[in-house]
């Protein structure tokens, strides 16, 4: 049977997604976690915080679940973002897949963060010491 | 007509919802309300993209707009 996992959660707990993968058919499991890095081009970043428009954002990490689990043939596939403030370190956004074989699960993984990051509707404002950005907004 | 927004696009007008008077002459397409918000707003104009969606779907600019519908600006997205 297959299973899609499609969350915006306000935090991420990476030790759930192991078990939400886990299937008797899958010989490969890939997960992709993305975090808050301390430095963007060089400057010291205090703090991050996510912004989602929530209905849209769970339309389009549906779509891109789905597509994903149909082009790979996946046993199972998370897509999971965090919101609200987040501090250094903290994971903010999982993705993973599971298949059969380990080539399928990774392709799908990478499509799975790229295509997130492109078109879901979620807005990352960066807060620096003296300035906070809102990253991505200008050339 | 309201119209919702989200990161940056917030910052610029000020608010999470801004609403279009009767009184004026409103958009009728994607097209015209990017249009709009550019002319009240320049600073639409200097986003590296300025997308809308209608009822929580990417529109493009000839999407008609009625009344009813759920209408988003989408500045230039990042998560992940």
């Amino acid at each position: 049977m297959k299973k899609a996992i499609v969350e915006i959660v306000d935090v991420i707990d990476t030790g759930q997604v192991y078990q939400e993968l886990s299937h008797p058919k899958s010989g490969g499991i890939c997960v992709f976690v993305g975090a808050v890095r301390e430095f963007t081009q060089g400057e010291e970043v205090v703090s991050l915080e996510f912004e989602a428009y929530r209905t849209m954002a769970l339309k389009e990490m549906e779509k891109i679940a789905m597509h994903a689990s149909d082009q790979w043939q996946l046993n199972a596939v998370v897509v999971r973002h965090a919101v609200g403030p987040k501090e250094i370190e903290e994971p903010v956004v999982v993705v993973g897949a599971s298949a059969p074989h380990r080539d399928a699960c990774f392709t799908a993984c990478r499509y799975l963060i790229d295509t997130l990051k492109e078109r879901v509707p979620i807005w990352k404002k960066e807060f620096f010491k003296n300035k906070s950005v809102w990253v991505s907004a200008h050339p | 007509m309201e119209v919702l927004l989200f990161g940056i696009a917030k910052d610029i007008v000020g608010k999470s919802l801004l609403r279009l008077d009767t009184s004026e002459n409103l958009p009728t397409s994607v097209k015209e309300l990017k249009q709009t918000l550019v002319s009240s707003f320049p600073q639409f104009g200097k986003l590296s993209s300025l997308a809308v969606a209608v009822n929580s779907e990417y529109a493009e600019d000839d999407v008609s707009l009625k009344q009813g519908d759920e209408i988003a600006i989408i500045p230039p997205v990042s998560g992940g």
